[in-house]
């Protein structure tokens, strides 16, 4: 195995037993992305020289004999829509193509301040509006497991750089699914936190009520160590929640003999690949084999969920993104008079989606529709958290599929947008909850791509989805194979 | 329709500058007057990313201006976007309040030829001020180019809205000097018009005197001080009037009151009118008051200017109009207090204030703490008075002194010499002189001319400079040329 193949507390025993340094393992992973990104095209930007200069810093530090967290030294990926200070941020947008913010987002700050190394920022779908990249301004990243297929999106980059092994974690957000999609279809654990228990400050807002930052990780250890690091309250955060922030890692082994897990059939109907639910009716089986009880449920208002996410979701978009008009920063179309420059600004700085959007959400919102859309989502939004919350008097954990399919070829499903949402029908009900969610590689299908499933718990109970994940996890090994990239190890292993 | 028959029916909407010393969702500064763009940071500038957290003191300070507004606060109130573009609105939204404002159900009493009227308050909602843009020319739209300032970004304000109960620009005056004085009593703002951290605008219109429904009305904007808010409101009057008169309808529109034409323009019809597309921001939590909280600003609440007027009456047997002007305003009024405290004769302080202190106030446009003058300096003064060291006229140019320097009145009186003359036979032989200088004016004076006596009394002050005790004068004069 090559030593970008490793996981972060893999490396961080060797950092610490100084068999490698931090500066030979960015070295070493800068390189994987020399070799792979041609290909994958996961990254909006690489940052080399910051990145070696932090990775020389941790091991200043620990020559120093200074006491170091498990992901000092260990090179990670954020993707591009938190802010950075000196780094552009660009959310893959015309628009911020060239803006370079004056500040650190929280969570990249508490990165920092564990030594982590930031290899680059990542591709996403303009805004994080899309499940595939393809509505990067830039350009489209590439699955690893298969080249021509989607790693999913928004935060597709974040996932594909971690599968591809080109950053040992990444960060992503995610407002419908946004995290859990891309890593269902690139076979690494993704985690979307209850809403509240990771500071949004710094995120470049698309829906504030349903955004939240999560880890893309190798295995789910990996996952519970950058949640340590990430979660809490915090002062610049109105709405990050003043809740106890436990030590992830000691939900690691605990057994999950007697655990209830339910099925909501809603998840499991028309709508899902045959393979997709083979699967993961297997990954449950597993589960059952190690003692958990599981039933089927339901969630009878999950049919709502895609239609209320997009009333509310393009309607604080269009809200959020009002502020990129042309006067401060990021791009400016120069026209003869205030209302032509911010309308050529904004037409040309955003692309399709993300203009369809900015119009849905207006109309919603407008005087006169108001009650009849966004203030009727809203309430059908209290009745699908309703539904959670009586399914979580019975169940500790419910189980779904992340996606209703692996990963699509590109362009398939680009000029569709109904098509494109469907893609986040699992992982939208989640969002509108405030629950949390975590994907969990599972299986794979018989072309070889990667199947995740989906993992939900009560507010604040990610160490129980942890739990349940790393028993699962333990009992097989899908999160041991890597994709076939041309000059991976990883690639004979799976083939 | 006659205009003699027409009623004018107002409602103001207030904007007011809170006084916190950092703005309502960050930590910048507030300070006015510093070189633009320095009070400002990535959240104030609404870059990509931020998140705004509520300033506690703000949120204070309006519930103490809704309480002294005899308000009920909200248990339950939110935060709203109101959607617009604008360059001088970073984030292309304005944290506001929309339809759950932190408080309503106030008013206000103000006196109308002695006749006292209650404006209601219809809500006080908190949201955050605007930067301020500078054209290269008379508009926007005109300009080669306009600069942005952002140092008002982010500033607090609460809004004051009355219910139409005003009924002519005059009660609007008195509404808008009102609330000022209750707002500065409380300290919850300087509301200086010029500076903008006092802004009105007026909804007014016209209706058959008696009439139940409301006439069609417009919305006054850029009336920028309280002269401006009574001339735009007359204008505005006398045009809905006349134009009813004629038989014309008024039209639904917003008008900008043009100071130097004096006169209100149309500025955009109803079509235009914006659409904010107001939401529940999701950036902040609902704001839930902790009752006792409330209460303890309640207990903390200053004597305000009504309580504070009848007290002066009552404790002072001031006349009325005394005791209003020396409310007028916190600082005089406890200015005054403390004089009578330290030199407890009501009337004779009341006299000197309203007179000498308020001349000299008003000809330098200061508020009394900005000069060196104190209650100590101004009752010694009234003090030298009545103990008859120095007469009522010295002790005016006395105080002029003090008033600029801040030195002891005894110091002065002793250093220029003022000590007035009452001693009777130095001051007989002064008076005797005059008469023998003046034996024309002495027979005038016994052929009947009262003005005379005046003209001789004119010539022993002057003859003492002014230092010879009055009442003596007179008595000795008078003595002599019977």
């Amino acid at each position: 195995m090559e030593i970008y193949d490793l996981t972060a507390h893999e490396l961080s025993r060797l950092l610490k037993a100084r068999e490698i340094s931090a500066a030979e393992l960015t070295e070493a992973v800068l390189e994987r992305v020399d070799e792979v990104e041609p290909a994958v095209r996961a990254y909006v930007t690489v940052t080399r020289e910051e990145a070696l200069a932090a990775a020389r810093r941790v091991d200043e530090a620990r020559a120093r004999g200074e006491d170091l967290g498990p992901l000092a030294g260990i090179p990670m990926a954020v993707k591009d829509n938190m802010c950075t200070r000196t780094v552009r941020t660009t959310c893959s947008s015309r628009i911020l193509e060239n803006f370079i913010p004056p500040y650190d987002a929280t969570v990249v700050e508490r990165l920092a301040a564990a030594g982590t190394v930031m290899i680059g920022k990542t591709n996403l779908d303009e805004f994080a509006m899309g499940s595939s990249t393809e509505n990067s301004a830039f350009f489209t990243t590439r699955n690893p497991w298969d080249l021509e297929r989607v790693p999913g999106g928004s935060s597709g980059g974040s996932a594909a750089a971690v599968a591809a092994g080109e950053a040992v974690f990444s960060l992503g957000s995610d407002t419908g699914g946004s995290i859990r999609q891309p890593a269902s279809l690139c076979s690494v654990v993704g985690l979307k936190p209850t809403y509240g228990r990771v500071s949004r400050f710094g995120l470049v807002a698309f829906a504030s009520s349903l955004d939240q930052i999560g880890p893309l990780t190798k295995d789910v250890t990996d996952c519970a160590l950058v949640m340590n690091v990430i979660s809490g309250w915090d002062k610049m955060d109105s709405t990050s929640a003043p809740v106890e922030v436990p030590d992830f890692t000691q939900f690691l082994g605990r057994e999950v003999r007697g655990l209830k897990i339910g099925l909501p059939r809603e998840f499991f109907a028309e709508g899902i690949d045959r393979e997709v639910k083979e699967i993961i009716l297997t990954a449950v089986r597993v589960l059952e084999g190690l003692g958990a009880v599981v039933e089927e449920t339901s969630l009878p208002h999950s049919d709502y969920s895609l239609p209320v996410y997009y009333i509310l979701a393009p309607a604080e978009a269009s809200s959020n993104l009002a502020r990129f008009d042309g006067v401060r920063y990021g791009l400016r179309v120069d026209a003869p008079d205030l209302i032509s420059m911010y309308g050529q600004t904004r037409s040309r700085g955003f692309g399709a989606e993300v203009r369809r959007r900015i119009i849905i959400g207006t109309y919603a919102l407008s005087s006169g529709y108001y009650d009849a859309y966004y203030k009727k989502a809203q309430q059908v939004r209290t009745l699908i958290k309703q539904d959670f919350d009586r399914a979580f008097e019975k169940y500790d954990v419910l189980i779904t599929p992340t996606s209703p399919t692996p990963a699509f070829k590109i362009g398939e499903k680009a000029d569709n947008p109904i098509q494109m949402y469907l893609s986040d029908i699992c992982t939208i009900p989640v969002n509108l909850a405030g629950i949390p969610g975590l994907s969990i590689p599972c299986g794979f299908t018989a072309e070889g791509l990667p199947v995740g499933m989906q993992l939900l718990g009560k507010p604040f109970a990610e160490g129980t989805l942890l739990q349940v994940a790393y028993a699962y996890e333990q009992s097989t090994d899908h999160h041991k194979k890597r994709p076939p990239l041309a000059g991976a190890a990883g690639g004979e292993r799976h083939a | 329709m006659r205009k003699e028959d027409l009623e004018t029916v107002i409602g103001l909407e207030v904007h007011v500058e809170l006084a916190t010393k950092s703005k309502i969702f960050c930590s910048c500064s507030t300070e006015f007057g510093a070189p633009p763009n320095t009070h400002v940071c990535p959240i104030c500038l609404g870059l990509p990313g931020v998140l705004p957290v509520l300033n506690k003191k703000a949120l204070e300070y309006a519930v103490r201006a809704a309480l002294a507004l005899n308000c009920e606060i909200a248990p339950f109130s939110k935060f709203d976007r109101k959607n617009y573009f604008y360059p001088d609105l970073p984030k292309a939204y304005q944290i506001s309040q929309y339809d759950q404002p932190l408080a309503y159900g106030g008013y206000v009493d103000i006196e109308v030829n002695g006749e006292k009227r209650r404006i209601r308050i219809k809500r006080v909602h908190l949201e955050e001020d605007a930067g301020k843009l500078l054209h290269a020319g008379d508009d926007i739209a005109g300009a080669a180019t306009s600069l942005v300032d952002f140092n008002r970004s982010g500033v607090p304000l609460i809004e004051i809205v009355s219910e139409p109960d005003i009924r002519s620009p005059e009660e609007a005056r008195l509404y808008l000097m009102k609330l000022k004085t209750i707002l500065e009593y409380l300290g919850v703002s300087d509301c200086k018009m010029e500076e903008g951290s006092l802004r009105c605008d007026a909804n007014l219109s016209v209706r058959p005197r008696g009439a139940k429904e409301l006439g069609t009305k417009t919305e006054i904007k850029n009336m920028n001080s309280f002269r401006a808010v009574f001339k735009g409101l007359e204008y505005e009057e006398r045009r809905q009037k006349e134009a009813l008169a004629a038989g014309e309808e008024i039209v639904q529109e917003t008008r900008h009151w043009d100071e130097n034409r004096s006169v209100t323009v149309s500025m955009r019809g109803k079509e235009e009118a914006h659409d904010y597309r107001y939401f529940p921001d999701p950036d902040l939590v609902p704001l839930i008051i902790d009752r006792a909280w409330v209460e303890e600003i309640r207990r903390s609440l200053p004597e305000l200017p009504d309580a504070r007027r009848e007290r002066f009456q009552r404790e002072y047997g001031l006349p009325a109009y005394d005791a209003e002007v020396l409310t007028a305003s916190r600082t005089l009024a406890d200015f005054y207090d403390e004089c009578v405290r330290l030199f407890p004769d009501p009337k004779a302080v009341s006299n000197f204030v309203m007179s000498e202190v308020l001349r000299l106030l008003n000809a330098e446009g200061k508020d009394i703490v900005d000069t060196p003058l104190t209650p100590q300096h101004l009752a010694k003064l009234l003090g030298l008075v009545k103990e008859g060291t120095i007469s009522g006229k010295i002790a005016k140019d006395v105080f002029e002194e003090v008033f600029k320097t801040g030195r002891d009145p005894a110091e002065i009186v002793k250093e220029r010499g003022l000590v007035q003359i009452s001693d009777e036979g130095e001051l007989a032989r002064i008076v005797d002189e005059v008469l023998a200088a003046n034996p024309a004016v002495v027979a005038d004076y016994r052929g009947g001319k009262e003005k005379a006596f005046t003209f001789l009394v004119g010539q022993v002050m002057k003859a003492t400079r002014g230092k010879a005790n009055p009442a003596l004068v007179n008595k000795l004069l008078k003595e002599k040329l019977s």
